[in-house]
């Protein structure tokens, strides 16, 4: 069971993190993960079957690091707006390691997009599988699995979701 | 003369000699595109449906597609590898609807009609009608015989895991299909080695199939697009690298060697994407390891005309298979793959340089964006040509990159085979 000041961090985490990749922020995205926390996006068929191939499987900060100055500087893209509609957590553990307090919780989150031309779309649906731990700092992503059904990707996908 | 003020041509040719001005409208036109279904996807070619390891056990299946047309893969209990059209002979259903599973039968939920894995079909509920009060009603007629309507076979060809298929079967042999110089290459990925599926990733690109074709015969692109590329020296004008194509240059391979990168004046000189002072905060995602099997080449990429392309770029391994639907938009399948004796490092090495790859990947991803480029330009005035002239106008085999003579070579056969 998690007290109600807790369960806030996590709301408040949830909405400032879709905040964040919402707005183009993307210098910001690295810092709601540990330094060895993992961000990975793969696509249901492959989380389902026990398949390990994700589309992107970011193993560290520093690789999270690399994909925000790819997305920033190196990759070729139709510029498009995205908008995060993330569903209430559900919170499936709350445990101490040593002192540190971990959480795992999950949430549906549905992605739209919109080109500059163009009308808005569902992008990407899936949802989040993430492991949180408390730091001085807030709260962190020790791991955040998104695992989407919409397995057939328009395109492509640059932005973090 | 050419009529430049006409955007929709009703009836155009292609006026040129050779191959190296292709119309927009090869891109656009949707009875041409049947044409291709018809003479490159039905006719005369093989096409790939997959990996042997994707269906281990008898029973297993897998369903995917030669062109337009949904066919299943399976496995039956004598280890044979069955590959059948997705329609049943009753009332023409595409009855299968799961990716992949485990089946005893292929069952068509309509009317019951059931077939062998090897498509043969073996049940058909009341062919001998029912009895009712000492009578029997309905039935089918006496001259019904099961054995004239099994699924649609494909002619199925093996080797060293990878599974293609034809409808025609009097296709060449897959070995000859492809040539020495292509087979050479596909044998040097596929040695019969046991492979480890290690997933799937796909994409919907808004474009005519043959950008994607022509995107892995085109060595020009990738150390000017793809920052990654130009950088790191991983595929760049500077590489020693070898253009080579089967004898109808319908097939391709793109052989490299990888540079040191860095700056190279005449090779990065005024590149928006060379950022020279650009380095990766994680060096795993550059973690390359020389494996036995390359030989000299750090990447080579394979084209085989007209479904598939086979990826090796230096630790990553894939099929990506081509499934077109219309003139305008194909489904890109990426299979990525390892090897049973990997060590872990290997195994894990291999899914962390699949982040260059993909509809996301740090290179491939803008792929997918230019080619939808192309199609909205080819789209807006179908009546232009593209310019095929880097390197000359000829369709011969090349020891270096500078060229697009494997898009030349591959048009100069499309024109062949489809009459324009």
């Amino acid at each position: 069971m998690m007290d109600f000041g807790s369960y806030h961090d996590l709301l408040d985490l949830y909405a400032s993190y879709a905040a964040t990749v919402d707005s183009a922020d993307w210098e910001n995205w690295p810092e709601f993960f540990l330094d060895d926390g993992t961000y990975r996006l793969q696509p249901r068929e492959n989380h389902d079957r026990g398949l390990p191939l994700c589309l992107l499987a970011l193993e560290s900060k520093a690789m999270i690091r690399d994909r925000v100055y790819g997305v920033k500087e190196t990759m070729y893209h139709d510029p498009y707006y995205q908008r995060h509609i993330v569903g209430t957590p559900r919170v499936l553990s709350v445990r101490l390691e040593g002192r540190r307090e971990i959480f795992e919780a999950e949430a549906n989150y549905l992605v739209v997009r919109t080109k500059r031309d163009g009308v808005t779309e569902v992008f990407n649906a899936g949802y989040y599988r993430d492991v949180i731990v408390r730091t001085g700092e807030g709260l962190k992503f020790k791991s955040r699995l998104c695992v989407y059904d919409t397995e057939m990707i328009p395109n492509s996908l640059i932005y973090p979701i | 003369m050419e009529n430049t003020s006409e955007v929709f041509p009703s009836d155009p040719t292609w006026s040129e000699e050779g191959s190296s001005r292709v119309p927009f409208w090869a891109y656009t036109r949707e009875d041409l595109y049947k044409r291709e279904l018809e003479r490159l996807f039905y006719k005369g070619h093989w096409c790939y449906v997959g990996l042997e390891v994707e269906v281990p056990e008898p029973g297993d299946f897998k369903r995917t597609v030669v062109g337009e047309r949904s066919v299943i893969m399976t496995r039956s209990t004598d280890g044979e590898i069955h590959v059948v059209e997705n329609v049943c002979k009753h009332r023409g259903m595409r009855f299968c609807r799961e990716k992949h599973g485990k089946a005893k039968e292929l069952l068509c939920p309509y009317h019951q009609w059931s077939y062998a894995l090897n498509g043969d079909l073996q049940g058909v509920p009341f062919r001998r009608g029912v009895k009712r009060e000492g009578k029997v009603n309905g039935g089918m007629p006496a001259d019904f015989n099961p054995a004239d309507h099994g699924l649609t076979k494909l002619k199925v060809a093996r080797r060293n895991g990878v599974v293609f298929a034809s409808f025609d079967h009097d296709v060449e042999p897959f070995e000859e299909f492809l040539g020495p110089t292509i087979l050479s290459y596909f044998d040097r990925v596929f040695d019969g080695r046991k492979l480890v599926l290690l997933g799937y990733r796909r994409q919907r690109i808004p474009g005519n199939w043959k950008l994607m074709q022509e995107n892995i015969k085109d060595p020009y692109h990738p150390g000017l697009l793809h920052t990654w590329f130009s950088t790191f020296g991983l595929w760049r004008a500077d590489n020693q690298s070898e253009l080579k194509m089967d004898a109808h240059k319908r097939h391709a391979a793109m052989i490299s060697t990888r540079g040191q990168g860095g700056k190279v004046e005449e090779v990065v000189t005024g590149l928006d994407s060379f950022k020279e002072t650009m380095t990766v905060n994680d060096k795993r995602l550059l973690d390359i390891v020389h494996e036995d099997w390359w030989g000299k080449p750090t990447a080579v990429m394979t084209t085989i005309f007209p479904s598939v392309i086979i990826q090796q770029q230096v630790n990553s391994v894939s099929t990506r298979h081509i499934q077109p639907n219309g003139h305008g938009s194909f489904d890109f399948v990426w299979t990525h793959f390892g090897f049973a004796d990997d060590t872990p490092e290997m195994h894990q090495r291999r899914l962390i340089q699949a982040n260059l790859f993909g509809p996301a990947g740090f290179v491939s991803a803008d792929d997918g964006e230019v080619i939808e480029w192309s199609q909205e330009g080819f789209e807006q005035n179908p009546s232009q040509k593209t310019l095929v002239e880097m390197g000359g106008r000829d369709t011969e085999d090349s020891p270096h990159m500078v060229t697009e003579t494997l898009i030349r070579g591959m048009y100069a056969y499309w024109r062949r085979v489809m009459g324009e």
